[in-house]
């Protein structure tokens, strides 16, 4: 197996219009390793798992996957490459008007000429390795928070990809779901010989499944290292992070153009 | 302060420019992308189904209800000037060049349109559409081409049958009801109505019209807000714009059709 990392992601640069979102990420995914970027709310995650997929398209900088820069593909290069992804989007994203089986047959339909028996037995051997086989038959609106997001689990894995991209994989779940869902992230990933990046806020389930650790802070990578490391950083942010502390270095409160002590000096004068 | 309302004035001006470009090239995309939707038929036929056939009840009551009071408005008419035999053609032409087109398409912009909006809208803001990208399948081709056609065929059926309740419930009024003779309502009919002058100009009509609405639905739906607010207010622009749309477009398609004949 090649040594060249799947993605390799240098001086990233991405703003909307004028709000800077990612100012000069640089982050490695080593083939077969699962990966986290962690991150408060709004600190450009999704926008990151965004742009490797070829969703976005970068300010500045290079997103490679497999060796290749991603915003300089055509349309079908692109697909084609996407052909090799999976991703779980943060509420599952299923198609509504699907049953669950429906759902991990589509790309299957949509990509290969396989038969239908074929499939079947590709979407219960899918269905099968997250725990769901009996729900086949069920529509996405009788599913659980947690069985739906097994089921997108499920769907990403449809076409055995070389990378899977998570995007909060664990918002949201009970504690079980939420063990199970890391679990298989972790199973699936050493099973299909993949790579994964998760993107998400939940630290401690997130720390015993993956391999390394992005932390992203407003658009910076801040920190970075092993599951091991990262538990016994002093770097402010990452403990306050990891140990969900109200007091650090990151703010509480959005920044805003002018002081409170100004704004309330300005609605004592009006008042008067 | 008026430069301020220049610039909201440009400002509001370019959008609606830039929106109309947008929707143009959507339009294109649509027909670059409709592969799929004729060489896998079954996801069209789903699309008439759902907003053809589903929107049969809406069509054939209410024409059957137009029919009727245009067979109790016309005889009273007609009566003053002594030619309640003509009662079939006034019904039939009314229906089939002007009221059957558009009052179907209208009802097809609410029941169906606004249907196919709140749909591609719901997909959007739950990121279906997002994750049908992401497994390399253009949502275009998938799910925006299927629902276009489906519209467009759909369309011209409905009005045809629109038309022909309406014919029923004018026969119904007339004849049944106030007793107008049946030989000349329909003699009348017969001899009057040309295929090609006036049915089939009201066809192309309600094709037309099915473009009409089907382009507006999916574009709204998808280039509405992915909030809970922004599909709602794509679904309202749907009927708004399709409506005003549809009597524009008749305004102009029977200046073209039907004056000077």
């Amino acid at each position: 197996m090649s040594q060249e990392p799947l993605v390799r992601i240098r001086d990233l640069n991405f703003a909307y219009d004028t709000r800077t979102i990612l100012s000069g990420i640089n982050i490695t995914i080593p083939r077969g390793k699962v990966v986290a970027i962690m991150g408060s709310s709004g600190c450009g995650k999704t926008t990151t798992l965004r742009l490797i997929g070829g969703q976005l398209k970068p300010t500045s900088g290079v997103v490679k996957v497999g060796g290749q820069v991603v915003h300089e593909m055509d349309g079908k290069q692109l697909y084609a490459l996407r052909r090799r992804m999976g991703m779980l989007f943060q509420f599952g994203a299923l198609f509504t008007d699907m049953s669950v089986y429906d759902n991990i047959a589509f790309q299957m339909r949509e990509h290969t000429d396989l038969t239908e028996p074929m499939i079947r037995d590709l979407v219960l051997m899918k269905l099968h390795a997250v725990g769901l086989r009996g729900a086949h038959n069920l529509m996405p609106a009788e599913l659980s928070g947690g069985m739906a997001r097994r089921v997108a689990l499920a769907r990403a894995i449809a076409l055995d990809p070389m990378l899977i991209m998570y995007d909060e994989p664990f918002a949201g779940l009970d504690p079980i779901s939420l063990s199970i869902v890391g679990e298989l992230i972790r199973k699936l990933n050493d099973a299909l010989g993949a790579s994964s990046i998760v993107v998400t806020h939940d630290v401690q389930e997130s720390l015993k499944i993956v391999d390394y650790v992005y932390f992203v802070s407003e658009g910076k990578v801040v920190a970075e290292g092993t599951a091991e490391e990262i538990k016994n950083s002093k770097t402010s942010y990452v403990h306050q992070f990891v140990w969900g502390e109200a007091d650090g270095p990151v703010p509480f409160h959005y920044p805003s153009p002018r002081a409170y002590g100004e704004q309330l000096m300005d609605n004592l004068i009006r008042r008067a | 302060m008026i430069s301020r309302i220049l610039q909201g004035l440009g400002n509001s001006v370019t959008k609606r420019i830039f929106r109309l470009g947008f929707a143009a090239r959507f339009f294109v995309a649509i027909f670059m992308q409709s592969g799929t939707a004729f060489r896998r038929l079954h996801l069209t036929l789903r699309e008439v189904y759902f907003t053809g056939v589903l929107s049969l009840i809406i069509i054939l009551v209410s024409g059957l209800f137009v029919g009727m009071v245009l067979g109790l408005q016309g005889y009273d008419t007609l009566q003053r000037y002594g030619s309640t035999e003509a009662l079939g053609i006034l019904v039939a032409l009314s229906l089939v060049r002007e009221l059957g087109p558009v009052v179907a398409a209208l009802l097809f912009a609410s029941r169906a349109g606004s249907a196919i909006t709140a749909e591609i809208g719901l997909m959007k803001a739950t990121e279906q559409l997002s994750a049908m990208e992401m497994m390399a399948v253009n949502p275009i081709a998938r799910v925006v081409a299927p629902r276009f056609w489906g519209g467009v065929v759909s369309m011209p059926l409905l009005a045809a049958l629109f038309s022909a309740m309406g014919v029923l419930g004018g026969y119904l009024v007339g004849v049944q009801l106030i007793g107008v003779d049946e030989g000349s309502f329909w003699s009348q009919m017969q001899s009057s109505v040309d295929f090609q002058k006036d049915i089939l100009n009201g066809v192309i009509k309600s094709f037309v019209f099915g473009i009409v609405i089907s382009w507006v639905a999916v574009f709204e739906g998808y280039d509405a807000d992915p909030t809970a607010e922004g599909v709602s207010r794509a679904t309202t622009r749907t009927v708004v714009t399709s409506s005003l749309a549809i009597l524009a477009a008749d305004f102009i398609l029977t200046a073209f059709m039907f004056t000077g004949a």
